[in-house]
């Protein structure tokens, strides 16, 4: 299991950029913000944590359904499932490894951004908090799309669409405590913790739905 | 394979209905009964709800309810039966509950539509605007979303096997769903929303009279036969699209064997 | 250690590939299986392996202990498994990891495929024969009783397919069981004595029904 850790890690940073890719993206989302609504530094600090939410959300979305299609097209999902390991850890594990290779450097990135939109060391430190719990979330569910949309030549758009609404409540409760912690009369533990508990709640059902999809994928 | 046993008891009668063939000639039965009771409970509900005396608040506006509360209701209750075939799918791997979820999706998905278009011209003469980010508005939206997503799932893999496993998984995680993302809306809502604007319950509920009441359980009776006819019809439609795709194949099998 | 398939019908698309096929496979003994394009090969290899479920029949191993009959099993399939990316040894570390089991370490791996001292090398590297044998260099780093391999030899030359031979017989030598799907009747075999059995998919007779789901 360390081994597919390891793997998964090192190919994500070999192939095509890896994390970098992201962070770009990352940035030019955040860039483009500003032409939008004008570069009004005072908005810019109200909204600047709905904005990089969004990015952040935007960003994990991108290159998820490569998760399990490389390996299927090249023939080592079926020796993966072949092996004496069940497929739910193995489907952790590769979560794990793409949030580590995609969704760690994002929040790695948020201070810099935060800066760009004008926010306040404590608002980009909510920010941060938050993403860290809440981005693995958003992984563990897109690895159901990413199963059921593995045999799809372009199932990168199709798994957006599937799994953007599934992740709104991630997104409510991010953004939510992150302006808890900045505004005065808005909560911020309540939730902050329920975003804890979805990523709990995801990080059993993705494993264990993607991985018995992928199981049942092979053709 | 064609397990064509003749069972005894209601369980017994609901299983046998499980074999395509008899669902075909039971749907085939039933269809014709189904559209006749559904243009009858139709003619009624529209005239008892045309006839229905103006409110004295929304004034006519308020007879755009016998047409949107059903068309919410139905757009729910298709999923719930969206969800039950899906664990028929998976538990039983019976083909029929995969077909059933097929045939379901672009139904639920255009009661859902009605329900928002038309929840949308209601909300312009009584909120005066034609959408508000309301709580129960949002999630109906987020449903339509999702059925739309279901939708393009289900044209997207040609392998029926393959496609109603992924259809039944999907359509389960989004039922687990449902609440969670109902739950967070309400939460989103009445943070940045704080009872400007109520919803639906306030302007209709306590009003709804007697008057009100039969033309909408009419209505919604009349949506339920609706939607039970072109489900009817939307299963046995997939089932010969599977048949011609099967004949196909053996078709081009024949080909190759001839050769 | 005795394969036994008993009775094992496999379908595709809802049509029957291949019906009631059984024989069983003692230690040391080989399978080859021939047959034409089309006539089930992949799909009865693909079965066995656990990767399509059997439309009906089972595939058993004694004495397997608590695994299941895949994972004593090494499937060797039309594609390699490699990835381009990692070299040629981390690619076979992780596959003696993954698969647990160590037999060869991976240098001595590369010896027995004829290609010693290129573990270093980026996968991306290799020509089409070359992945193969890195392939099949795979089989050789961990151990698992039954090899499951399907056209094995399709990009080898004539050298590499006596050198797979022997890799093949020395396995069987060991106690170990194979099945192998050729298009070109016995091309494994040639030169080297083998106790192999052989099946044709063309003669094997086919239930010419289509299946429940496609009563539909």
């Amino acid at each position: 299991m360390i081994a597919l850790l390891k793997r998964d890690l090192k190919l994500a940073f070999r192939v095509g950029g890896g994390a970098l890719t992201g962070v770009l993206f990352f940035l030019a989302v955040v860039t483009i913000v500003p032409f939008g609504i004008g570069p009004d530094l005072n908005l810019l600090a109200k909204i600047g944590p709905a904005i990089l939410w969004i990015a952040a959300l935007l960003a994990s979305l991108l290159g998820l359904d490569r998760l399990f299609q490389q390996d299927r097209e090249d023939g080592t999902l079926d020796l993966i499932i072949m092996q004496p390991h069940s497929m739910t850890a193995t489907v952790f594990i590769k979560c794990l490894a793409h949030w580590l290779a995609s969704g760690l450097p994002l929040i790695l990135a948020t201070p810099i951004f935060g800066l760009f939109m004008n926010m306040e060391p404590l608002a980009i430190a909510a920010v941060m908090a938050t993403l860290l719990v809440g981005t693995p979330a958003i992984t563990f569910i897109g690895a159901v799309g990413a199963a059921v949309t593995v045999s799809l030549p372009r199932g990168g758009l199709l798994l957006a669409v599937l799994i953007l609404p599934l992740v709104i409540p991630v997104l409510i409760f991010g953004v939510t405590a992150a302006y808890g912690a900045v505004e005065d009369p808005a909560p911020f533990t309540a939730p902050f913790l329920i975003l804890c508990a979805l990523t709990l709640f995801f990080s059993v059902l993705g494993p264990i739905t993607a991985g018995w999809v992928l199981r049942n994928s092979t053709d | 394979m064609s397990d064509v046993t003749t069972s005894t008891g209601f369980l017994g009668k609901v299983w046998d209905l499980a074999n395509p063939t008899r669902f075909l000639r039971f749907a085939n039965r039933l269809i014709p009964v189904l559209a006749i009771i559904t243009a009858l409970l139709f003619a009624a509900g529209l005239y008892l709800g045309f006839s229905a005396p103006q409110d004295y608040l929304q004034g006519a506006t308020v007879q755009i309810m016998f047409i949107h509360v059903p068309a919410m209701w139905v757009a729910m209750m298709t999923y719930s039966i969206m969800s039950i075939s899906a664990i028929g799918s998976l538990v039983w791997r019976h083909p029929l509950a995969d077909v059933a979820i097929r045939a379901a999706i672009p139904i639920g998905a255009a009661f859902t539509f009605l329900g928002l278009v038309t929840g949308s011209l209601w909300g312009k003469p009584m909120w005066g605007t034609w959408w508000v980010w309301d709580a129960r508005l949002t999630s109906v939206l987020i449903l339509f979303i999702i059925y739309a997503g279901l939708y393009a799932l289900s044209r997207a893999i040609d392998e029926p096997t393959t496609a109603a496993r992924s259809l039944a998984v999907i359509t389960l995680v989004g039922f687990i769903n449902i609440p969670i993302i109902k739950f967070s809306v309400d939460w989103w809502n009445t943070l940045h929303q704080p009872a400007s604007i109520s919803s639906l319950e306030r302007i209709a509920k306590p009003a709804l009279d007697v008057v009100f009441l039969y033309p909408l359980l009419t209505m919604a009776l009349a949506y339920s036969f609706l939607f039970f006819t072109l489900h009817l019809m939307g299963m046995r439609n997939e089932i010969f699209r599977r048949r011609i795709r099967s004949m196909r194949m053996l078709s081009a099998r024949a080909a190759d064997k001839g050769a | 250690m005795k394969l036994t398939i008993n009775n094992l019908s496999g379908e595709r698309n809802g049509q029957m590939i291949f019906s009631n096929i059984s024989f069983t496979l003692a230690k040391g003994e080989a399978l080859i299986i021939t047959g034409t394009n089309g006539s089930g090969k992949s799909t009865l290899l693909r079965v066995i392996a656990g990767l399509l479920p059997a439309a009906s029949g089972t595939v058993s191993l004694e004495d397997s202990g608590e695994f299941t009959p895949p994972e004593m099993m090494h499937y060797l399939g039309h594609l390699n498994a490699l990835k381009p990316a990692m070299s040629i040894e981390e690619n076979l570390i992780f596959w003696q990891q993954f698969c647990g089991n160590s037999l060869l370490d991976p240098d001595a791996a590369l010896e027995a495929v004829a290609l010693p001292g290129i573990g270093h090398l980026p996968a991306a590297y290799l020509s089409a024969g070359q992945k193969r044998r890195i392939s099949i260099a795979k089989l050789l780093v961990s151990f698992k009783p039954v090899w499951i391999v399907d056209e094995p030899t399709g990009a080898l030359d004539k050298a590499s397919e006596q050198m797979f031979a022997r890799l093949v017989n020395e396995h069987l030598n060991n106690g170990g069981i194979a099945i192998a799907a050729t298009h070109k009747p016995l091309d494994i075999g040639e030169g080297v004595a083998l106790k192999t059995k052989s099946m044709n998919m063309d003669e094997m007779p086919v239930e010419d029904t289509l299946t429940y789901g496609d009563l539909l």
